[in-house]
């Protein structure tokens, strides 16, 4: 993907001498190999800042929540159904926005290919077509990158931007056949004590540095309810207890807005698979109300809205 | 000064031995990184990784720590008194800390342990603690201990200084409490001159390896409210998530917050570690917040680690240049080209 | 391999609450009178007027409020305490009797060497009045007036009921020591017999010069704001204005890193500098 670079340059650079967006949100790349970082700019003459490749994998939605003025910005299939989320919840609107549709062939896994190097280090890395190339201190490897997408990417079937003002290119073809469920169905198989065993183990590590809730852009809440001290809902030590409470909640506070863009995995520092709490949510939200979030910017989602023929008693 | 030869296989179980006498840790590989585990038998030291993912901070200053302790029982005729936990301060040694690391621990000493308060459990925690350190045989590109008054092989603030001469270790003794550690280190013999020689080269090797072009040396000499008001702060804190990975993966970080929690009667203070990052860090309560805006919080860690601390001091950075902030910032948010912009400013 | 037993700065000394008044209409502002469990902390506890301690609650937290009583005080210590927050709220249906505790004396004071031999002016608006109270106590004091020329007071509040410690304003209005000039913003009581308008203006109309002065201010920010071109159009030099700083604070001790601002910690090198010092800090508080 990385030959979408130069038109992305070209489009915002038009986009921002024709006074058409303020700003332009993108990538610029990286100091160090696999890592780039969100960029803005509003100057024509800086266009060649930005970049984009198969390792930018953080959600530039993010970024949006109540700006107030003109944005241009880069979006992929998940970050274009997390920018309709964000106009849904009214955190950004639809007037603003232009949006440069990046079809998406998904996002490598740098983790994946630190492992596939036994963890040394990676001192280059250069993307042609399909295949990409790792390098270090006396080694060099091609790898498909397909074999290397990050575990959301692999089963996404939303590649395509759901909304978008032009596209760098033609769409691609849609991965058909993939069960995106498969690991939640495995969980959902284990008896409740041996699952609470799993996401125990799962979350034992975690430093509560709150990445994955801030890379999230569904997390714009002023104040965080593990943030809240009148009462205080949360513990701040790092007792499971406390660490359980805050990723179930946050998890929980994700069901049916999540798009699996897989943020929080690409920034938690010690490497926590937090999505198997809301890809459960995303599958609970598909077969209850045959949703997804984020495809359809005239609809409300089902979490949001009150009908009086709910089959539920309780909401009545 | 002692230096010893141990195979790899002898270092081990030397190691096993010295447990009776230290709590030791050792860099365990727990999945795709290496962390500080407590020596024992089920699971191997792992001596070939570039550094462990967090800092040996914790296990000198604890994420979350016990200060105090009290009862809320009416009946209790001591109740409502707040008494001090008790500590085990019993000997420990960290054994693999890379030279980076323990010099974090030189750069956070004044801020424990001053002329004017005296931080009881950080001090002794700290003096309970022999520092064994893994010489780098390989600084990672994103590496600059250099830069900033360290080196891949630095024996400031280590007692013990490994060095890693393929199929065996050359083990120094640099301290008092590091000799006493060698010698209740069962196995190894006295290394020959060859060895000896052997492991200087490899530590000549290193320092050339590692990159020392992070530019301080301009920053005591700028104006701290010239530097806060330098125009490249928004665009430096754009991208960051205001997430607590560069603080809490940080060996030189040391800010916490206090905490009383309660179950029944029974009550603790304690204190967990903290981050400038995080909006609540310094939110009033009145509401009012000194620093409600992200690139305020970015330009506080940035400032306290590469001016205020220097101005303070009187001495270097408040970075030990391990390079993880630059390794794992989720945003890539890159301290190198930050200390670079001050400088040059 | 230890040294010394070390002091824990962190441990509070055990104090008994013996007299907690009300202070304000609102009942927002109460003061607390506490007596040390054991006598020998109380000398430990050796303070100067502008110093502030952790207040500390058992299983809520603590809390930094400076000190209202005076040193020259024996046999108690006071604090007067907002309702804000999770520990004051707490504190506020705290019962003389009960055990807590407190932690310090903490921070700086006010110049009092520089103040010596020097009119003093004190500006104070609303419930920050409270280490202001207890330098004028301390500064009335027959053996320590002599050591400062004319006291001038100007402090301030919404409205009459906000005035912290009215009885001893009303006693300090008949002497002929002090210059009291109290103000409320505004009032719908008749027999007022103060003051009407804010801070900065009644200190305008009623401090006529800076001629060897030494002017002290503590208030809300608004107030600060305000006060501060009034007292440098009055020839106060940045030096000879002193503030106290409120920061959110944990430790107290200057080790937690939370109050820091430029190379000062607020807890420590603070809460009191002179205007010229803030001017070289960063404006984050």
């Amino acid at each position: 993907m990385i030959e979408y670079t130069a038109i992305i340059r070209d489009t915002a650079k038009k986009l921002l001498k024709d006074g058409k967006v303020d700003v332009f949100i993108g990538y610029k790349k990286g100091t160090v190999p696999m890592m780039n970082e969100p960029v803005v700019i509003s100057d024509p003459e800086k266009v060649d800042t930005l970049h984009w490749d198969s390792l930018c994998g953080l959600n530039l939605c993010n970024y949006l929540t109540k700006r107030k003025d003109k944005i241009g910005i880069i979006a992929n299939g998940c970050n274009s159904r997390n920018i309709v989320t964000h106009i849904l919840e009214n955190q950004i609107s639809r007037e603003q926005l232009y949006i440069v549709g990046i079809p998406c062939t998904g996002v490598i896994d740098h983790r994946a290919v630190l492992r596939a190097v036994g963890n040394k280090e990676v001192l280059d890395v250069q993307e042609q077509g399909d295949k990409f190339t790792v390098s270090g201190n006396g080694f060099s490897e091609t790898f498909d990158k397909a074999k290397f997408l990050r575990t959301n990417c692999a089963v996404c079937t939303h590649r395509n931007p759901v909304i978008y003002d032009e596209m760098v290119a033609s769409p691609v073809k849609e991965q058909e056949g993939v069960d995106p469920f498969e690991d939640v169905k495995k969980i959902e198989a284990m008896d409740p004590e041996k699952k609470w065993g799993f996401f125990t183990k799962m979350i034992e590590r975690c430093l509560r540095c709150y990445a994955c809730r801030n890379s999230c852009p569904l997390c714009y809440c002023p104040t965080c309810f593990v943030d809240e001290s009148k009462p205080q809902w949360v513990g701040k030590s790092i007792d499971p207890t406390d660490t359980m409470t805050f990723h179930i909640m946050r998890a929980y506070h994700c069901a049916g807005r999540c798009t699996d863009c897989g943020a929080c995995e690409r920034v938690c520092p010690v490497g926590i698979p937090m999505r198997q709490f809301t890809k459960k949510l995303n599958k609970d939200a598909l077969e209850y109300f045959s949703w997804e979030a984020g495809l359809n910017p005239d609809a409300r989602p089902p979490l949001d809205v009150y009908k009086p023929d709910d089959y539920n008693d309780f909401v009545k | 000064m002692t230096n010893k030869i141990f195979t790899k296989e002898e270092w081990t179980k030397a190691l096993q031995g010295l447990s009776d006498s230290y709590k030791v840790f050792v860099p365990v590989k727990d999945g795709d990184f290496h962390t500080f585990k407590p020596m024992n038998a089920t699971k191997a030291p792992d001596f070939d990784f570039q550094n462990t993912r967090l800092s040996a901070r914790s296990l000198v200053y604890p994420q979350a720590e016990r200060m105090f302790e009290y009862s809320l029982d009416e009946n209790d005729p001591e109740a409502n008194i707040i008494k001090e936990t008790p500590k085990d301060y019993s000997p420990q040694a960290i054994v693999g800390i890379r030279p980076c690391d323990a010099h974090g621990f030189k750069i956070v000493k004044p801020n424990f342990d001053n002329k004017e308060y005296r931080d009881p459990w950080w001090i002794q925690h700290f003096e309970s603690t022999v520092l064994v350190g893994l010489g780098c045989n390989q600084p990672c590109s994103t590496c600059f201990c250099a830069s900033v008054g360290g080196g891949p092989f630095n024996k400031d603030v280590l007692d013990v200084l490994i060095y890693d001469l393929g199929a065996n270790f050359m083990v120094s003794g640099l301290t008092e409490k590091g000799e006493a550690f060698l010698s209740k280190a069962q196995g190894g013999k006295a290394a020959d001159d060859a060895a000896v020689k052997q492991a200087e080269a490899l530590a000549t090797e290193a320092a050339k390896k590692v990159k020392a072009d992070v530019p301080t040396d301009k920053l005591k000499d700028k104006v701290i409210n010239d530097l806060f008001a330098a125009p490249f702060w928004q665009d430096v804190g754009f991208a960051c998530l205001n997430c607590g990975t560069c603080t809490y993966l940080c060996p030189t970080c040391w800010c916490f917050d206090i905490q009383d929690e309660v179950l029944g009667k029974q009550g603790d203070r304690i204190r967990n570690w903290d981050s400038c990052m995080f909006p609540l860090f310094t939110l009033h309560g009145s509401g009012h917040n000194p620093r409600d805006q992200k690139f305020q919080r970015v330009r506080q860690r940035f400032m306290h680690k590469l001016k205020y601390y220097v101005d303070k001091y009187q001495g270097g950075v408040q970075c030990s240049g391990c390079g993880r902030c630059v390794r794992y910032c989720p945003v890539n948010i890159d301290i190198r080209q930050v200390a670079e912009l001050m400088n040059n400013y | 391999m230890r040294g010394v037993p070390l002091q824990n700065p962190y441990l509070p000394y055990p104090v008994r609450i013996d007299k907690i008044t009300t202070e304000t209409t609102d009942k927002n502002l109460k003061t607390f009178r506490f007596v040390f469990l054991n006598p020998e902390d109380e000398k430990k506890f050796a303070y100067t007027p502008g110093q502030f301690a952790e207040l500390s609650v058992p299983g809520k937290g603590e809390i930094p409020i400076g000190i209202a009583s005076s040193p020259t005080e024996k046999g108690f210590v006071a604090f007067t305490v907002n309702k804000v927050g999770l520990v004051t709220n707490y504190m506020h249906n705290m019962k003389e009797g009960e055990i807590m505790g407190i932690r310090g004396p903490l921070g700086n004071w006010y110049p009092w060497e520089e103040m010596e031999g020097k009119n003093i002016v004190i500006v104070g608006g609303g419930f920050a009045f409270t280490t202001l109270r207890s330098s004028i106590v301390y500064m009335i004091q027959p053996e320590n007036r002599a050591r400062f020329k004319d006291i001038s007071v100007v402090y301030g509040a919404r409205n009459p009921g906000l005035l912290l410690y009215r009885d001893e304003l009303a006693e300090w209005e008949k002497r002929d020591d002090i210059n009291m000039h109290i103000t409320v913003d505004g009032t719908d009581d008749p027999d007022w017999k103060y003051n009407v308008g804010f801070v900065p203006a009644i200190t305008e109309k009623k401090i006529t010069s800076a001629d060897n002065a030494i002017a002290i201010v503590c208030g809300p920010p608004i107030m600060i704001k305000f006060t501060q071109p009034v007292l440098e159009k009055l020839g106060f030099p940045p030096e000879r204005i002193i503030l106290s700083l409120e920061m959110r604070m944990k430790c107290g001790i200057g080790i937690c890193g939370r109050c820091n601002i430029g190379d000062k910690y607020v807890c420590k090198d603070g809460p009191v500098f002179s205007l010229a010092k803030l001017k070289q800090m960063p404006g984050e508080y």
